[in-house]
């Protein structure tokens, strides 16, 4: 168990920065993972605290000592890989215990941590199998249980559930959530998915474009971004964005989407957003899930607008429903028995309590 | 490989069919007619020679029906696996095949490790050159290597020239860079992630190599062994350059030196002797043919 820390880290492929000097605090047991879309980086920053990475510039440091020049064996480190790597030619009890056999344990404990990690893992009955004797999740398992035995500083994920299907990755999902609350080791997680993301994580860290965008818990994420990048990555569907400029009307301030459609702005808002320029391009971000059906008893800050349909989804528990305010698709979330159709018109409440101004040049949250 | 070349053979006439079995059953049909014509094709020989070998050189000589045996004999067997002079050449070839053998995966199997999997400076250049040293014939290598032979006895005063020993230095100048190019393709084919999981397991190159990357690539190593062993036990022009004394010849040149007599061929005993130095690579393969078609990689990730 220990903490690992990263100082401006920087990888550079040839000429190109793959990881562009990042910082970062893991505590002790604390489960991180790392999220962003392809080629943000967060596997090579997995891969170089596994030590499979040389990295270009700064420092990375685990349980407090520095370990840059340290190889993979020597940093107490466990991987487990998307594709598992699982050994074909040893069985399920020899994949997991080849690194306790290769450090000469004592033949007992190697037995004793091997049928430990099984039955945690739920595997005892496939201990003799070969590899390709298992199912995908089943090999998952095996590589999982295979870093457990191991019990190293630092677990790392590089993305363990991608290979899976949809049903059979929800169920790992719960596994690896379970097994970290049972042996509590540090966790490096990567992956694309943001789902995977909110729902594993003690803390998040989003990256893009070889930085980190913001870290943050899965709430803080969700309910603060930092960016437009953070804002639009988490949360499905995504955040809507729409142009809008900031006006004032008789001694209130009107948040302007379109020339037919202004709003006052949320009490709760209007101290932080008063004091911006009028004339600056901002962008509305508000999720899908603040764009609801009206009904007639509004809170304060809820405003209503008329609009018509381009697409309704229905998904069961809700209906998804897409609309264009002058030209900027948007998407909201009603009630399945709203009377959303396709082509229909419809009236909508925006909840304002929720919304998000950002500045459409730079991205950034106000 | 020739199998292969044959199923392909079928389809790719234009039979207007109707189903998927359909097609498979021409396919099918197509296969056996290629693969009996290749059978009959490479069997002739081997069968004539089993044949001739079980005739008396009276019988050889006389106008019968060359395909049938009237008088059944062992004599040929029995003369030859008596003669000290065949065992003593039987003796040589094994010697040759299993050091050049022992040799060539001492020298291929960490060679292609490293070019396959350490990427150093002018790694890739260097498999490359590896495979274009194969590409010289030996009919091109075999003066230059007598002259180099010939200059560094003379110097060292060590006799290398005819001695069955000195094909063990030789032989490897063919089969290293065959094998090598064979193992650096199934080492390569082996995923990165395998070799990874067993770093951060705390195992160094050399354990990565003997307990990963050797069990997994068997079949590609046993493919390479069989290679090996046949390109010693048939090889044929540098034995006849290098060794002269009949007590350091090796099979196929014995036969040819000691069997024929200026023009007289004794057939039989040349046949006898052809067949039973093609014995040992048969068993071999026979022996081997199981892990040679087991494909280990299954399972070892997705796919």
């Amino acid at each position: 168990m220990a903490d690992v820390t990263l100082r401006k880290v920087v990888k550079l492929y040839d000429d190109v920065e793959a990881v562009r000097g990042i910082d970062l605090d893991i505590s002790d047991h604390e489960f991180i993972v790392l999220v962003g879309p392809s080629g943000c980086g967060k596997s090579t920053t997995l891969r170089m605290i596994a030590g499979l990475e040389d990295i270009t510039d700064g420092d990375i440091m685990i349980g407090g000592d520095v370990v840059n020049d340290v190889p993979p064996k020597d940093r107490d480190i466990a991987m487990v890989f998307q594709n598992y790597a699982l050994y074909p030619h040893m069985t399920v009890a020899e994949n997991m215990s080849f690194g306790l056999r290769l450090k000469h344990y004592p033949k007992a404990e190697i037995n004793a941590r091997v049928t430990e990690a099984a039955r945690l893992l739920d595997i005892t009955d496939l201990i003799n199998r070969k590899p390709k004797q298992l199912s995908g999740g089943q090999r998952q398992r095996v590589a999982m249980g295979r870093a457990i035995v191991r019990n190293p500083k630092v677990f790392l994920f590089d993305e363990p559930l991608s290979n899976l299907d949809a049903k059979l990755r929800v169920q790992m999902r719960i596994e690896i959530k379970k097994v970290h609350q049972k042996v509590r080791t540090t966790t490096v997680y990567v992956t694309h998915d943001q789902v995977e993301a909110m729902t594993l994580a003690d803390r998040v860290v989003v990256m893009n474009k070889g930085r980190i965008e913001q870290i943050g818990t899965p709430n803080e994420l969700y309910h603060k971004p930092a960016t437009r990048f953070v804002a639009g990555f988490i949360g499905s569907p995504a955040m809507n964005f729409i142009p809008c400029r900031l006006e004032d009307v008789a001694g209130t301030v009107q948040i302007r989407l379109t020339d037919r459609i202004a709003f006052p702005l949320p009490p709760a808002r209007a101290a932080r957003y008063n004091a911006l320029p009028r004339s600056e391009k901002l962008l509305l971000g508000i999720r899908p899930e603040h764009l609801t059906e009206w009904h007639a008893h509004l809170e304060p800050g809820v405003e209503t607008f008329d609009t018509v349909l381009d697409v309704t989804e229905p998904m069961g528990m809700e209906t998804l429903v897409y609309f264009g305010l002058d030209g900027t698709p948007v998407c909201g979330r009603v009630d399945p028995n709203a009377g959303a159709a396709d082509g229909a018109p419809m009236r909508l409440a925006m909840d304002l309590n929720n919304m998000h101004l950002l500045n459409d040049e730079t991205g950034v949250v106000l | 490989m020739s199998t292969l070349a044959i199923d392909k053979a079928g389809p790719t006439r234009k039979v207007k069919l109707s189903s998927m079995s359909r097609d498979r059953t021409w396919a099918l049909r197509w296969s056996y007619f290629f693969l009996v014509l290749f059978a009959i094709f490479f069997l002739t020989p081997p069968a004539y020679m089993l044949i001739t070998s079980l005739k008396s050189s009276a019988e050889i000589s006389a106008a019968t029906n060359p395909w049938w045996v009237f008088h059944p004999t062992l004599s040929n067997y029995v003369e030859l696996l008596t003669s000290n002079q065949f065992l003593r050449f039987f003796w040589n070839s094994s010697m040759i095949s299993i050091i050049v053998v022992i040799v060539t995966m001492l020298i291929s199997i960490p060679a292609a490790f490293a070019l396959a999997r350490m990427k150093f400076w002018g790694s890739a250049t260097l498999a490359t050159g590896v495979f274009l040293t194969y590409l010289v014939p030996d009919s091109l290598l075999f003066i230059p290597l007598f002259k180099m032979l010939a200059v560094i006895q003379e110097f060292t005063g060590v006799t290398l020239l005819n001695r069955w020993y000195v094909l063990v230095f030789i032989y490897p100048t063919l089969t290293v860079p065959f094998c090598t190019w064979i193992m650096i393709g199934y080492f390569a084919s082996i995923p990165k992630e395998l070799d990874e999981a067993a770093i951060i397991d705390g195992a160094s190159w050399l354990q990565t190599l003997t307990r990963i990357f050797i069990p997994v690539a068997l079949p590609g190593l046993i493919a390479a062994t069989i290679f090996a062993f046949t390109v010693s036990w048939a090889q044929f022009l540098y034995p006849l350059v290098f060794t002269t004394s009949i007590d350091q010849l090796v099979l196929p040149v014995g036969i040819t030196t000691t069997l024929i007599k200026g023009d007289v061929f004794n057939w039989g005993q040349i046949m006898t002797g052809a067949l039973l130095g093609a014995a040992p690579p048969l068993v071999i393969y026979a022996f081997l043919m199981d892990y040679y078609i087991a494909g280990l990689t299954a399972g070892a990730t997705k796919g």
